[in-house]
């Protein structure tokens, strides 16, 4: 599949925004007062920000943007306009938080908005982690690891960017427990992601050219003329193989981007970096952050550019071969 | 509304003929010429001309080789049109956000509504038969209907209500019809020469039917036999066994 900047963006960055929502608000509700208030609203305006910075991104898909509102009419069916759905309505218990912490309230109204808040962001990833699980033309994502790695994916980008917020607003007052939560995200993410392009490399889909074409009876079927003799739609947005041959040097990379470097910053963080050098811990917050969300383009990129599409089979495509 | 409508009785589809089509790509230009110039029109290039032409098609005419388990029989060649098979259970319907993509109870086509969709190009990736091309120009998904403003269309002679790639094939390798009818010609062909679905495994259940490729003529098998013994076989008149030897000194 054709990996598009736009759609990369708006997954990766609306992923770390969701995520960050999610483990302020887990945190506002479990125990308010570990948190300051400042703190709290500012981590709070970023994850909105990523947020709406990953739904921007999204509308430069689109041909019609305009017309994006009436992508909130089929959550019936359809889990992207679902994802539309959750959201939005993310937004609505973000911003009575954003309210209540500003009033300085942190009582039982706020752990109330921040449960829902919790569970709101925890929706809306699911949701975008269903679009393309559903889609049963794609065996790279039509199976059981898209959906955790897209939540695991989430919490790591959320936990780097909070550790580094904490790191320059509140003078490290969540040390240790955002290192410890971008470190537990990443093994668990690099663990998830090699099972995965294990799955991948030797998994295919049932589908065959002798499948497709309904030829298999009479023997192998091998594709001798195209329809067309230059690229058409079809082959351009499903038969992207650019990737292919540097997969394995950028699979290397992205685990050591986003799952090596935030766990070493987080063991530098807990126990080697002197407690009391605001400097350094946010030097080694934002390297973790930079790398983990560097990490995630580049393994979001080969999750659309590894992908084969069934329509390829009528090109002549195998399901094992490049 | 993109769920989908209760199962119809009436299936409107085509039946494909693999076995006399011909490749000619007549239905292919006969659809880019109605949708271009009819009520859905213009069916749009982005590059018609020049160095890397591209534009939506509805019809795509592949040609495959197929390589017979027993390497006996000689290859056979087969083209085969591809297009939108109008599915009775289509992802490409219930992926769709904004319910511009959507499947006609009445009669089982599967159309888009040009003024609803965002263009985000879902649909295309959901299905498998890649029926769905987009276009950058319109900023909106292209897809057949079946010729729905010629097979409904009261100004038409009553043989001229078929989609275009019907009435455009010269070897009549495209039928269309009720396939919901188990009494209709299109049903008939299907029953009779043992018509089958696209990647059934899918579970998309589309309506278009494939008829398979006749057994060739058993002449045909024989062939590379006979070319062998010309070749060798000097012994039946004199003449020849004369030349064969002084030609092999």
């Amino acid at each position: 599949m054709r990996p598009a900047f736009s759609v990369i963006f708006f997954t990766v960055i609306s992923g770390c925004g969701y995520g960050l929502l999610f483990l302020l608000a887990v945190m506002l509700a479990l125990a308010p007062q570990v948190l300051d208030q400042h703190e709290a609203l500012a981590a709070l305006a970023l994850g909105v920000i990523f947020a709406a910075m990953g739904l921007a991104s999204s509308l430069l898909h689109l041909g019609q943007p305009q017309r994006a509102w009436r992508a909130l009419s089929q959550w019936r069916s359809s889990w992207l306009s679902r994802e539309g759905v959750a959201a939005l309505v993310t937004f609505a218990p973000a911003l009575a938080l954003a309210w209540l912490l500003w009033r300085g309230d942190l009582g039982s109204a706020a752990r109330e908005a921040g449960a829902l808040l919790a569970c709101c962001a925890l929706l809306t990833v699911w949701c975008t982690a269903r679009i393309y699980s559903s889609l049963k033309t794609i065996f790279a994502w039509h199976n059981t690891l898209v959906l955790p790695g897209y939540l695991l994916f989430a919490l790591l980008g959320g936990s780097v960017w909070l550790w580094l917020l904490d790191a320059l607003v509140g003078a490290s007052r969540l040390q240790p427990l955002l290192p410890l939560a971008a470190a537990i995200s990443a093994a668990l993410a690099a663990a998830l992601k090699r099972d995965y392009w294990i799955l991948v490399d030797r998994g295919a889909s049932a589908s065959t050219p002798e499948s497709a074409t309904g030829l298999g009876r009479f023997g192998r079927v091998r594709s001798v003329e195209a329809p067309h003799t230059e690229e058409n739609y079809l082959t351009r947005e499903m038969g992207f193989a650019l990737a292919r041959k540097h997969a394995t040097r950028l699979r290397v990379i992205a685990l050591v981007l986003f799952a090596c470097v935030p766990v070493l910053g987080a063991v530098l963080a807990a126990f080697v970096l002197p407690e009391k050098s605001v400097a350094l811990h946010t030097l080694d917050a934002l390297i973790a952050a930079l790398s983990a969300t560097a990490g995630l383009f580049i393994e979001r990129w080969l999750f659309f550019a590894q992908a084969k599409h069934l329509v390829m089979l009528y090109y002549g495509a195998r399901a094992n071969s490049a | 509304m993109t769920s989908l409508p209760p199962p119809a009785t009436k299936k409107l589809g085509l039946v494909i003929d693999l076995d006399i089509c011909v490749g000619c790509h007549a239905c292919a230009v006969a659809c880019k010429e109605w949708n271009d110039g009819g009520q859905f029109g213009p069916l749009p290039d982005e590059h018609p001309y020049g160095k890397d032409p591209l534009g939506v098609w509805f019809n795509r005419v592949h040609s495959y080789e197929i390589e017979p388990a027993q390497t006996t029989q000689p290859a056979m060649t087969v083209h085969f049109p591809r297009s939108c098979l109008h599915c009775e259970t289509p992802d490409c319907v219930t992926v769709c956000p904004t319910g511009a993509s959507y499947k006609r109870a009445e009669d089982g086509i599967v159309l888009v509504d040009d003024a609803k969709c965002i263009g985000c190009q879902l649909c295309a990736w959901a299905c498998p038969y890649g029926a769905r091309e987009y276009s950058e120009q319109r900023g909106t998904m292209q897809k057949c209907t079946l010729c729905v403003d010629r097979i409904y269309n009261e100004s038409f002679e009553e043989y001229d209500r078929q989609p275009a790639c019907v009435m455009a094939c010269p070897t009549r390798a495209r039928h269309f019809g009720d396939l919901g009818d188990p009494d209709s010609d299109v049903a008939k062909l299907v029953a009779e020469r043992d018509g089958y679905d696209l990647m059934p495994e899918t579970g998309y259940q589309p309506v278009n039917k494939y008829l398979p490729p006749r057994p060739r003529r058993a002449g045909c098998a024989t062939t590379p036999a006979a070319v062998e013994k010309e070749e060798a076989d000097f012994s039946s008149s004199p003449l020849l066994r004369w030349m064969d030897r002084i030609l092999s000194r």
